[in-house]
């Protein structure tokens, strides 16, 4: 039976949905990598000095750009996939002697992406969170660092507890820190229209002193006669539980991040809350008309979002560290900036761009030491790929599309609103 | 008329709170700065300094601690009483005079027992204030054209950075300057770009430049300045008492205005340039008019977008040359994320001063003063029983306090964060 042209046409359609949808962030993506890679050859000397002889010797000039690009970005690709030939080594040792250790070294790399992308799952939904309220919560850092340490606090100050309360209680102790210290924010834009950008960078350099007095404090190892900066072990009844043999650090904390993923998007899209919340971000004037309580929702909306990003803190502490120590994050509160907007501020975007972010930061640490290029070329790239997702037209016209990508996605307002 | 009410009365509410705002830090202060102090106590000031030699040498201040305390206290309780029972028009300089006297309060107390050298803590608080001051200028030039500018942290950052790399790199301090100013309007011409051509918010427009910026100077600080040290030599404009060392003789004043940074001093010009200069000259009546009602502007015939984007980047100069301070003006060196939040911190002196140059002075010299006491004070760790971490984020927290609208009403330029669409 033929099918019916409606149906075929529809199918089309939906196709043509995703590629619209999928163009504008892998579109700006690529282009943030391209500009980017002006900054490695910018600030390579053999290159600089290779390309001053470029009318003499260009085709030198040009293997030295493509040397230090290939260097660079041949690192990124070991530091995500791992060393082939070492993985087809031990796969072929496996089948032969059933000998686990080699494969899970062999792998270390690998699972190394999601061990990275569990933090900025977490991060990715609290920004993105935020966005839908219209609200712009770029304390993240701090809110995972707060996380952080009352989940540090209540994983190793608690003794005696079943795994099955201890852990749970450890993670909620710190998403509910989170909730609190972004709640700060939420609260005083609800009432004061004090504008949460300002208010959660300020918080974040709160946090960071905070975290640096407790680690120094009450909360150091070994107390005042301690040396180093760093907490208590949490006991191991706070442990999120691990899947594979040594050094394969994989944790539970992924799936948990992912059902939270789930929950963040039934909670957006098929309660009450959730619809109040998209429309006070999508249109003030008609959530106030609509009767909507707007400071409920901002409030609400800011500490859910600080409860998601101190997740990641809880996470990595229960998960990955087992203590607090300082500096632990390495940015993923920043990162996460750009990773909800590449997720176009929808949890499934968001899983997606925290995988690709995990798999990013994960090679770059492979590209500073076997290259010699500094990890903050994340920065420079995610700043871009901020610009492109912000401002379509811009990719638009640099490819010529056609077709309009992306949609008036985030709609913040100025210092009043 | 209905709606109206409604905000008269939550204009009239937020005011009550002003006023027990003020005298919740009145009782704070009397119960704070009064409690581990015994009544004999006295604190004694210095008026002198150790560095430059002066005519004539003044005897110290010698203050008693718990009366001093009382006097201060009894200012921001009186102040928080007239306002509850008939609030000010305008809170501004309430806030300014109760944050004053808290942290005066504070140096009486923590100071109790021992001697501490006032003119010291004077001169780095102009110190401090000076990014702050300078900050809050750029921002106040995009502003009044209605861009909101929060990249001026990152500005300042990059600014900082290309400052002390072009200055080692041609071996001249002046080429630096420049560089820096260079650097902050580059910046801001982007920022110009995506938010008046291609209408990005502009929040996000500024956090892409906060966002390069970190990355940026992180990353080229580690490739290039720690892989040729030679890169981050020191470098820093002599001051201005080594220029001319009589004026460093003047008791107070010498050491206070002339043991400076000239940037300090340029700050200072360009404060009274560009208050003029907004409300007083043609330029600035345009600027205003785009910033206030822009479709108005246009019909008058001023152009909307060339007046935003010539604001913006002279607001990139002012930033920019906010940023050589850090490193020309004072330490000589590019260190890591130096600008730590300041430039955050200028535009909660923007509003605090109500996007006027003259109140983002008074409200920067708070900020630097209360950044200086976090500085000195660790000196007299002893003598204070708090953390100082809880010092350091003392800033941090004036900042969001001010922002929260203590300050009461502020009169932000209508069009503020709006993109202009020509009709």
């Amino acid at each position: 039976m033929a099918r019916s042209p409606e149906i075929s046409q529809a199918r089309v359609s939906m196709w043509q949905r995703v590629a619209n949808a999928m163009a504008l962030p892998v579109l700006s993506l690529l282009s943030a990598l391209v500009l980017s890679a002006v900054f490695i050859l910018g600030s390579d000397l053999k290159v600089l000095t290779a390309f001053s002889q470029f009318f003499s010797d260009p085709a030198r000039a040009l293997l030295t750009a493509g040397k230090a690009l290939a260097d660079a970005y041949g690192a990124l690709f070991i530091g995500v996939f791992g060393d082939p030939a070492k993985i087809f080594k031990e796969v072929g040792e496996f089948f032969a002697t059933g000998d686990t250790q080699g494969l899970a070294i062999a792998f270390y790399p690998f699972s190394e992406n999601f061990v990275t992308a569990t933090p900025y799952i977490f991060a990715g939904l609290a920004v993105a969170f935020g966005f839908r309220c219209g609200l712009f919560n770029i304390g993240a850092e701090g809110q995972i660092y707060v996380g952080a340490a009352a989940a540090a606090f209540v994983g190793y100050s608690v003794e005696g507890l079943p795994w099955i309360i201890h852990a749970p209680l450890t993670f909620l102790a710190g998403a509910l820190a989170g909730a609190f210290w972004a709640g700060i924010a939420g609260f005083l834009k609800a009432t004061r229209g004090a504008h949460e950008v300002i208010n959660t960078m300020m918080l974040n350099y709160v946090a960071f002193n905070l975290i640096h007095y407790l680690l120094n404090g009450p909360m150091k190892r070994g107390g005042a006669a301690g040396t180093i900066p760093i907490s208590r072990n949490i006991v191991e009844s706070a442990y999120l539980p691990t899947f594979f043999p040594e050094p394969i650090r994989f944790h539970a904390g992924f799936i948990v991040a992912l059902l939270v993923a789930v929950l963040v998007w039934w909670l957006l899209f098929k309660t009450t809350l959730g619809f109040e919340i998209r429309t006070v971000g999508a249109n003030l004037h008609a959530a106030r008309c609509a009767g909507i309580n707007i400071s409920r929702n901002f409030i609400l909306a800011m500490a859910i979002s600080g409860a998601l990003a101190a997740m990641a803190g809880a996470g990595e502490v229960m998960g990955v560290n087992h203590n607090l120590a300082e500096g632990f994050s390495p940015g993923y509160g920043f990162d996460s900036i750009a990773l909800a907007m590449l997720g176009g501020g929808h949890p499934l975007g968001v899983v997606l761009a925290a995988l690709l972010f995990g798999t990013l930061r994960n090679g770059a640490t492979k590209m500073q030491s076997l290259a010699a290029i500094p990890i903050d070329l994340v920065s420079i790239v995610q700043a871009f790929v901020i610009m492109f997702v912000a401002a379509p037209i811009i990719i638009r016209r640099l490819y010529r599309l056609k077709t309009e990508v992306g949609g008036q996605m985030i709609l913040m307002r100025g210092w009043g609103g | 008329m209905a709606a109206r009410t409604q905000v008269e009365r939550s204009r009239l509410l937020a005011q009550r709170w002003r006023g027990l705002f003020y005298l919740l830090v009145g009782l704070a202060i009397l119960v704070f700065f009064t409690s581990e102090t015994r009544p004999d106590q006295i604190a004694t000031l210095g008026l002198n300094t150790t560095r430059s030699v002066q005519w004539v040498r003044l005897p110290d201040l010698v203050v008693p601690v718990v009366p001093a305390v009382w006097v201060l206290a009894a200012i921001v309780l009186a102040l928080g009483m007239r306002d509850l029972v008939r609030p000010f028009r305008r809170g501004g300089w309430l806030l300014g005079i109760a944050s004053f006297c808290f942290l005066a309060a504070f140096l009486v107390w923590a100071a109790r027992g021992t001697s501490f050298s006032l003119i010291g803590i004077l001169s780095a608080s102009l110190q401090l204030a000076t990014p702050i001051l300078l900050g809050a200028l750029a921002a106040i030039l995009c502003e009044r054209s209605a861009v909101i500018n929060i990249a001026v942290e990152g500005m300042m950052l990059s600014a900082a950075f290309t400052s002390v790399l072009v200055a080692n790199l041609t071996g001249n301090i002046m080429l630096g300057f420049v560089a820096a100013m260079a650097t902050g309007a580059l910046l801001a011409a982007w920022h110009a770009v995506l938010s008046i051509q291609f209408k990005v918010n502009q929040i996000i427009s500024g956090t892409v430049i906060n966002i390069f910026a970190i990355g940026m100077t992180n990353f080229l600080n580690q490739r290039l300045m720690q892989e040729y040290t030679d890169l981050n030599n020191e470098v820093t404009f002599p001051y201005l008492s080594q220029m001319f060392p009589d004026l460093g003789k003047i008791p107070i004043v010498g050491p206070l205005l002339f043991d400076q940074s000239p940037i300090v001093w340029l700050a200072l010009i360009l404060l009274i340039v560009i208050q003029v200069a907004l409300f007083h000259t043609r330029w600035g009546l345009r600027t205003r008019a785009v910033g206030e009602h822009p479709r108005a502007a246009d019909t008058l015939g001023i152009d909307v977008f060339r007046t935003r984007y010539i604001n913006v980047i002279l607001g990139g100069v002012v930033a920019g040359i906010a940023g050589a301070y850090f490193t020309l003006g004072s330490v000589g060196r590019f260190d890591k994320l130096m600008t730590s939040g300041r430039g955050f911190i200028a535009m909660a002196a923007m509003i605090f001063g109500n996007w006027t140059p003259i109140g983002a002075l008074a409200s920067s010299l708070i900020f630097g003063f209360a950044d200086a006491l976090q500085v000195k004070l660790q000196i007299l760790i002893g003598q204070v029983n708090i953390p100082y971490e809880f010092l350091l984020m003392l800033p941090y927290i004036v900042t969001m306090i001010a922002l929260a609208g203590v300050v009461g009403r502020v009169q932000m330029p209508a069009a503020d964060g709006q993109p202009y669409e020509k009709q």
